[in-house]
């Protein structure tokens, strides 16, 4: 069973984050690029430097395996959910786990902490990446009990855990950006469709992957 | 929480019980590869996933 399920997530994940490296490539990469033009000369006209530390194909190299790692990731981690709550692994139910997955680390994070390009206004790292968490265990939690269980108190609860961290959201940085709000606006968007596709692709692809797993051992 | 997972461990069928053990060792490798990938400090790691934590909206700086 373990093995079954590492392999799955494995090749179901390496083929998402392929594509999903790809997608980025087009779309959120040259944003991030061209973001980086404007802060490199606001950091010349400050007189200090400013310098990316990797560039061309090994930029790219490096951000398809990373890629690839979160999709594993996401993969396992929609695997784990469907077995723990007993669910048959398959694709369509997989993809909708990744989206309730979205939902919970793209749409809930995203109220509170907005996609940003770098040379954006930002503040501490430890506690966006704290509250980040939180809010994601959180809202996933709180649908979780909204949508599987079926006692009145139980979907109370998960209202409670959907909209509770958005009390403690960390205060939005003064705007002070280098980035143009042109560009901004279309790495968030284009952040969250690819956020979405991530997570829907690595669903959807382990439940498949899944599948025909099962089909060989039956035929074996 | 259902009954069956409310059970004890000794009370539940071998196959949910193996069910569990992979639904574990799943969830901690995947959350760990999400963690290097979009959270982990060092450099080397921040520099190389960089373009990837701001695509994917992990925070980053």
């Amino acid at each position: 069973m373990i093995a079954r399920v590492l392999t799955t997530g494995l090749i179901a994940g390496l083929v998402a984050g392929l594509a999903v490296a790809a997608l980025q490539h087009f779309t959120t990469t040259p944003l991030i690029l061209a973001s980086e033009v404007y802060e490199a000369a606001q950091h010349a006209h400050d007189g200090g430097e400013a310098s990316a530390a990797l560039s061309g194909l090994s930029r790219t190299a490096a951000t398809s395996a990373a890629t690839i790692a979160v999709s594993i990731g996401y993969a396992l981690i929609l695997l784990a959910a469907m077995l723990f709550s007993g669910d048959a692994i398959a694709p369509r139910r997989a993809a909708l786990w990744g989206a309730c997955a979205f939902a919970a680390t793209g749409l809930a994070t995203s109220l509170g902490l907005a996609p940003q390009l770098p040379g954006m206004a930002e503040t501490d790292l430890a506690v966006r990446q704290i509250w980040w968490l939180a809010t994601a265990l959180s809202t996933g939690a709180g649908l979780f009990a909204l949508l599987r269980l079926d006692s009145t108190a139980a979907k109370i609860a998960g209202v409670v855990l959907i909209v509770a961290p958005h009390f403690f959201a960390p205060q939005p940085a003064t705007p002070e950006s280098t980035a143009p709000a042109e560009l901004a606006a279309r790495f968030a968007a284009a952040s969250l469709a690819v956020q979405a596709i991530s997570w829907a692709l690595a669903g959807a692809l382990a439940g498949l992957v899944w599948r025909l797993q099962s089909r060989q051992q039956e035929l074996s | 929480m259902n009954a069956k997972s409310s059970a004890n461990a000794a009370a539940l069928p071998s196959s949910r019980l193996e069910a569990l053990k992979a639904a574990v060792v799943a969830l901690t490798l995947g959350f760990g590869l999400v963690w290097l990938a979009g959270f982990a400090y060092p450099e080397s790691v921040h520099d190389a996933a960089h373009d990837t934590r701001h695509a994917l909206s992990f925070p980053c700086h």
